[in-house]
């Protein structure tokens, strides 16, 4: 998929999409009650063996595997069988969803109600939606949508429904079980309910994962669940979560099915309802437990315009194609199947690098609005000081530009094409009026209107608003990503020698990597390939220059934001501080720089960034969680020093005297971190 | 020489004639009532005619009776008459003479093939085509001093050079012919065997060990690298029953028999060796040792492993032989095992003693129709749990349940027809069985009287179990006398644009639904990806049963319009089938065995120790590759 993503970049023709289709509009011409309650008679997958909710529950109950398991458990707790398997039954009534037809005619009823005052249109790519039902007939199917709201699995459901396709069980996280009300409606809907963290519970994940599986093998119905884990709440793409990946593709080694189909669905929000609470979350004012009675106060206060949502379904990926001449599935043959085993290690990399390419899928998808152009311009513009903002027409002009820019890069961007550019600024900026001021022909971002009395509160409200807004520029990044690497490489590096540049390229891309989706193992490839495209244009031509100065502006706030977290670490880390702390810390660290104007990007806030990095720090060694000790880290100084010196393009000049006596070792170590590639090595020595 | 036993008793006579009559059914062949067994001496008998021997099979000049390009007796083939209907020549087979009305229309709307487009076979054998051959003079003129009879006529080397894979017969029918046998030799008898042995060794010819030539894993085809004379050791002219001792139930034979002469011969005297591979007409006892060959009644005789009691072999390093006839020994690694498998790449099976079980007083044939595949391979998992499972029973899934109605001969009289119509209606309409997922059992009973009925009733108590319901012995019998003319229907399909193949596996119970499904989707998925127009038939059954597992048969055929090299595809298809196959536990073969069909995956099916250990023993045995027809390793 990397290489795919490249050359689309540099011939965008290549990426053919699919047109879209209001699916609104016909619920706005006819009766939502007869949609509700008409004829609803999907097609089935070939194989499927006809089964209720309740045979499943007892399939999964009789299956080899959770006899195997629940044995075993007896075994090593000295617990009695009967006992076991009842917990075993009780588990199995927790998560297992109840779908119903009647609810979901109920849901289908009010959702119609509720999409049609939030939103203007709601838009699906219906040749998609054919490959879906002609997949669902032939393998059993996996839906993967990406997950930016609570809406995203009532909407999949709804959209299903309304083209007539089996309803999905859904994996749900736990929280939703608080909402009691809502909670059984989503069960009836299809939802299924898994306890967020069950790292050792062998006994809840055997029946987890064999109720999946049955599902599954059975053709009982599409099986979704969120790569992602969870909400993101900066609209980056997370790191994908490979539990249930592993458990949808494990039917599949094992011979028990021929082929499962990954399909990977785009959703895009031109407006995401959850917009503020997300910031808010993201600055540490903590996440409201998930209660009914919140999320119909939510739904009160936003009835508001939110614009269009595009859901792209895309093509159906099949994991024998993905995992042939990589998976030898012969390694299941010495073993009975039921007998569970932890995944190899070829395994696990296969599990991992499909779990990228199927994120890289579904960001290749989302629909780009012209908002999210315009906030990645504003955002730069707000940081470079000009405080009265920029000019309309300053904006639409660099707007097109990006426009153009983007599209290069392959982005799949709705830009309405018969309206004049400034119509489309104008009104994009209206539908983000909250985030946005223009007065006098200037527009800047809304920052300052709030009635905060200390500076740090002032500075808080103001990191709402650009917070935000940085979750929209950050729905444009991934297809600036990869040549902004480059370019930031390019920038930071020595010489603009290739060998140079790569070296800072990967160190670059490896120090990000729990940041953005880069999917693992391309070092090479990608750089050849952008190094072709980027530097020839971005070097040599004027235009270039205008391109590299903003792909590194997309950077720079990251980069300043992991530099930061390396200086709060070798500046203020005691050696009692605990994981749990560290997110406080180091946000009071930060807001006391800020407010001394010591740094430039008030994104930085973002627990996400600092998450990020501290798990970085970690993957790379240069911190170490001490175990027994509630998550105590400690700090390898020397080679944070230098890691916040390699992003950081200056020569170490602070730490001098100490790392010239250390500078054996922190080369070594350095050397380490980044995961004993040679090329890397030089370039950090250069540096030290 | 142990003396002739035949103990004749009149009964016993007739009893072997009414068995003759049931299960070689397919074999309308007349029996010569007194051809008694003979302790034969071994005499050269190069220049005498092969009309002064006893009645066998196999005279040396195969074409005599044989296809030159195509399976089996040049009188008995399939063909669409001038009615478009289909036929089966000849008077050797039940089918023989016959007309199958079902059989167009199932082979066009199968393989949308049409008899309007036809792919006819050379007709004659063109000897020019054929590659003169490289001698090597000092051996062939101190050969003609032993008195072997041996040939270097092209006709006699081609039938020679080939076994009966798809590449192999599509290649002779479209005239083509790569690297044949230099010349043909038939020894007469295990001295004679040594004597050619010897030979090869001193002037370092290859020699290639040829039974009955119905290897199906390019076992028999000559590596076109091999520089030095090719010669085929025929061992079809040493066939005789050399003794039956009755004490112990053993019959001393020589490796060039085929199975049909040898059940016969022994069925005269009251005896059978049970041991009936489906190509048992023409497969010779030497060459069911070299493949580790398994017959259709295993279940009560065993396959070919558990058969054999002696073995003698000859090598480039001496004879090879166990000193005594003991039925089980702890001497260390058992030599037959070296032996058997070893695919003619250590030296030749000349003489087998063999066990012989009287004839069974009672057969029966059986079927029943499950409601679908699943059903039913739960059914037969059941049976081999109880270890009660009859001589044979064989699953066959939809498509070859279908099939096998489309080969129903034309009955003559009414009344069957109209009972079949009415147990049609009874399966697919009353008991609510889809035609479409429904599938047959056959079942073939063996045994006395009385335990058969009861091991029927036992059978069949298990199958209702699972859904299954008795379809009567004809239906039964019917699908055993199928798998005889099989292999001539492939010739058939050949005449109009459609190939095909069966290969097997064997794999553990709890894989077996998994397999079939992932196979035969895999093929077909693979016929889409390469072109071919039609969707291929791809069909399975269950043909062995196992205490761990069981053997799985697949078939598969397309119809190839519009592609350029059909063959590569189909070879293509087959490699990926068995990819699949070892993807899902399966074995890389349950008896057809590697060749060099299916070489690539020895290494990785034995392990690298297993590899080196087999190589060893090659290299003690023949550091010269004498016998280097490239098989396995
Ligand atoms: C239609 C059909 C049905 C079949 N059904 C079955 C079945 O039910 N069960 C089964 O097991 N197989 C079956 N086979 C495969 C085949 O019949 C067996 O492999 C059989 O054992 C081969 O015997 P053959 O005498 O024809 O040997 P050949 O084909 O002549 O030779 C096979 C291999 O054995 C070697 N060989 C032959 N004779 C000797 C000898 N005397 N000493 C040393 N090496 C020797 C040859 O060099 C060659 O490598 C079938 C094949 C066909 C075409």
């Amino acid at each position: 998929m990397a290489s795919k993503a490249v050359y689309s970049q540099r011939d965008p023709m290549l990426k053919k999409r699919d047109d879209f289709e209001d699916i609104l509009e016909e619920r706005r011409n006819s009766s939502d009650l007869r949609y509700a309650l008409r004829c609803y008679a999907p097609v089935v997958y070939k194989g499927l063996c006809p089964s209720k909710a309740g045979t499943l529950k007892s399939m999964v109950l009789q299956s080899d595997q959770l006899h195997y398991v629940i044995h075993q458990v007896c075994r090593e707790t000295g617990r009695a069988v009967d006992d076991v398997q009842e917990e075993v039954s009780s588990i199995l009534e927790e998560m297992a969803h109840r779908l119903q037809l009647s609810t979901v005619r109920f849901f289908a009823f009010t959702l119609s109600k509720v999409f049609k005052t939030l939103f203007r249109s709601i838009c699906v790519n219906e040749e998609g939606i054919q490959r879906l039902q002609q997949a669902i007939q032939e393998h059993p199917v996996v839906l993967l949508p990406s997950h930016r709201s609570y809406m995203d699995f009532l909407l999949m459901s709804y959209l299903l429904y309304t083209y007539d396709l089996a309803l999905p069980v859904i994996a749900a996280g736990m929280d939703f079980m608080g909402m009691k009300f809502v909670g059984e409606m989503l069960r009836m809907s299809g939802a299924f309910f898994i306890r967020r963290s069950f790292g050792g519970d062998k006994l809840y994940w055997a029946v987890f994962s064999e109720y999946v599986k049955t599902m599954l093998k059975n053709g009982f119905a599409p099986v979704e669940f969120f790569l992602e884990g969870t909400r993101s709440r900066t609209s980056k793409s997370l790191t994908p979560k490979l539990g249930l990946l592993n458990i949808v593709m494990d039917p599949f080694f094992k011979g028990e099915v021929f082929d499962v189909s990954l399909v990977p669905v785009s959703i895009s929000y031109e407006r995401i309802l959850e917009e503020s609470l997300y910031a808010r979350e993201l600055l540490g004012v903590p996440k409201p437990k998930e209660s009914t009675s919140g999320l119909i106060k939510a739904r009160k206060v936003l009835s508001e315009d939110y614009g269009s949502i595009h859901v792209y379904f895309g093509q159906p990926v099949s994991v024998r194609s993905l995992a042939e001449g990589r998976v030898n599935r012969c390694q299941f043959n010495l073993i009975p199947r039921h007998i569970p085993k932890k995944p190899s290690e070829d395994i696990h990399s296969f599990v991992n690098d499909s779990a990228y390419r199927l994120v890289r899928a579904q960001e290749e998808n989302m629909v780009l609005k012209p908002w999210v152009l315009l906030a990645s311009l504003l955002l730069q513009n707000q940081v470079s000081g000009q405080k009265r903002g920029i000019a309309l027409d300053e904006l639409t002009e660099q707007a097109v530009w990006l426009r153009d820019l983007s599209r290069q890069y392959g982005a799949f961007l709705h830009w309405p094409e018969h309206t004049p550019p400034s119509e489309v600024v104008s009104s994009s900026l209206s539908l983000h009026r909250g985030l946005v001021r223009i007065s006098e022909g200037r527009v800047q971002l809304a920052l300052g209107q709030s009635y905060a009395v200390t500076p740090e509160e002032e500075l808080l409200s103001q990191a709402v608003i650009i917070l935000s807004c940085a979750s929209y520029r950050n729905q444009a990044l991934h297809v600036f990503l990869r040549p902004a690497l480059l370019a930031s490489a390019i920038h930071t590096a020595s010489s603009n020698k290739k060998q140079e540049v790569f070296n800072s390229f990967s160190f670059l891309r490896n120090m990000f990597s729990n940041e953005f989706i880069l999917c693992p193992g391309t070092y090479c490839m990608l750089f050849t390939s952008h190094w072709c495209c980027v530097s020839q244009d971005v070097l040599v031509t004027e235009r270039g220059h205008r391109t590299l100065v903003f792909l590194t502006s997309m950077l720079d706030p990251f980069l300043q934001g992991y530099q930061v977290v390396c200086r709060f670490l070798c500046e203020e880390a005691t050696e009692a501080l605990t994981e749990k702390q560290f997110i406080p810390a180091v946000r009071k660290f930060i807001i006391k720089h800020l407010l001394a104007g010591r740094l430039r990007y008030t994104e930085v806030l973002s627990s996400d960034l600092q998450k990020n990095s501290l798990a970085a720090l970690l993957r790379l060694g240069a911190v170490r969680k001490i175990k027994g000790y509630q998550g105590t880290l400690k700090v390898n100084t020397v080679m944070v020093n230098s890691l916040e010196d390699t992003l950081g393009k200056k020569p170490a000049v602070r730490n001098q005297q100490c790392l010239g006596s250390f500078q054996n070792i922190s080369t070594l170590s350095v050397f380490f971190c980044l995961g004993g590639k040679l090329p890397t090595q030089k370039a950090v020595i250069a540096r030290l | 020489m142990a003396s002739n036993s035949s103990g004749g008793s009149s009964d016993r006579q007739r009893i072997a004639q009414q068995r003759l009559r049931i299960i070689a059914g397919h074999l309308q062949r007349p029996v010569d009532g007194d051809s008694a067994i003979l302790a034969a001496e071994c005499k050269a008998q190069g220049s005498k005619p092969d009309t002064s021997r006893e009645e066998k099979t196999v005279p040396r000049r195969r074409q005599e009776i044989m296809k030159w390009n195509g399976w089996g007796y040049s009188d008995s083939r399939f063909l669409f008459n001038k009615k478009g209907q289909a036929e089966f020549t000849g008077k050797r087979y039940r089918l023989s003479g016959m007309i199958i009305p079902g059989l167009k229309d199932w082979f066009e709307c199968t393989f949308g093939a049409s008899l309007q487009h036809k792919t006819p076979a050379t007709p004659l054998l063109n000897s020019s085509a054929v590659q003169p051959p490289t001698l090597n003079e000092a051996f062939v003129e101190e050969l003609k001093s032993t008195g072997i009879p041996f040939s270097q006529d092209a006709e006699d080397r081609v039938f020679r050079a080939h076994g009966h894979c798809l590449h192999e017969i599509f290649a002779l029918r479209e005239g083509k012919f790569g690297r044949v046998p230099d010349m043909v030799v038939w020894p007469n008898c295990h001295n004679d065997v040594v004597k050619i042995v010897e030979l090869a060794s001193k002037h370092n010819v290859c020699l290639i060990p040829y039974g009955g030539g119905t290897s199906v894993s390019s076992a028999l085809e000559c590596p076109p690298e091999e520089t030095r004379s090719i010669v085929s050791l025929d061992t079809s002219q040493m066939n005789r029953i050399l003794w039956v001792d009755e004490k112990n139930l053993t019959a001393h034979v020589e490796a060039g028999i085929v199975g049909q002469d040898l059940e016969r011969l022994l069925n005269e005297s009251g005896y059978c060796t049970g041991h009936e591979p489906d190509s048992m007409e023409f497969s010779s006892l030497g060459g069911w040792v070299a493949t580790r060959a398994s017959g259709m009644k295993k279940n009560i005789y065993g396959n070919i492993e558990d058969l054999v009691v002696h073995i003698k072999m000859v090598t480039p390093q001496g004879v090879i032989e166990k000193s005594c006839q003991g039925p089980r020994m702890s001497t260390g690694p058992d030599i037959h095992h070296f032996i058997m498998g070893s695919e003619g790449t250590l030296g030749v099976v000349t003489e087998v003693t063999m066990k012989i079980r009287p004839m069974p007083e009672y057969q029966k044939y059986g079927s029943v129709v499950f409601p679908n595949f699943e059903q039913g391979v739960a059914c037969l998992r059941e049976v081999a749990r109880q270890r009660c499972a009859p001589a044979s029973i064989r699953l066959m899934d939809n498509e070859q349940f279908k099939f096998g109605h489309a080969l129903k001969p034309q009955v003559s009289s009414i009344f069957t027809s109209f009972l079949d119509g009415l147990k049609k209606f009874y399966i697919t309409k009353f008991k609510g069985f889809d035609p479409n997922r429904l599938c047959v059992a056959t079942l073939l009973f063996e045994g006395d009287r009385e335990k058969v009925l009861q091991h029927e009733k036992q059978v069949y108590d298990i199958a209702a179990k699972f859904g299954g319901l008795a379809a009567g012995e004809d239906n039964g019998q019917r699908g055993y006398m199928l798998t005889f003319v099989i292999a001539y229907l492939r010739d058939l399909g050949m005449d109009y644009y459609v190939i095909g193949e069966s290969f097997e596996t064997s794999v553990p119970w709890d894989r077996v639904l998994d397999i079939c499904r992932n196979v035969k989707a895999r093929i077909v998925r693979e016929c889409k990806e390469r072109g071919v127009q039609f969707p291929p038939l791809s069909t399975c059954r269950v043909t062995q049963t196992y205490d761990a597992g069981a053997c799985v048969y697949f078939y598969f055929a397309f119809n190839y319009r519009g592609l350029s090299d059909p063959v590569h595809v189909y070879e293509q298809v087959e490699h990926a089938a068995r990819e699949e196959i070892l993807a899902n536990g399966g074995s890389l073969s349950h008896h057809h065995g590697v060749g060099k069909l299916r070489k690539e995956w020895m290494r990785e099916t034995v392990s690298n120790v297993g590899m080196g250990m087999l190589k060893s023993v090659k290299d003690y045995v023949d550091p010269n590759n004498i016998f280097g027809n490239r098989n396995l390793l």
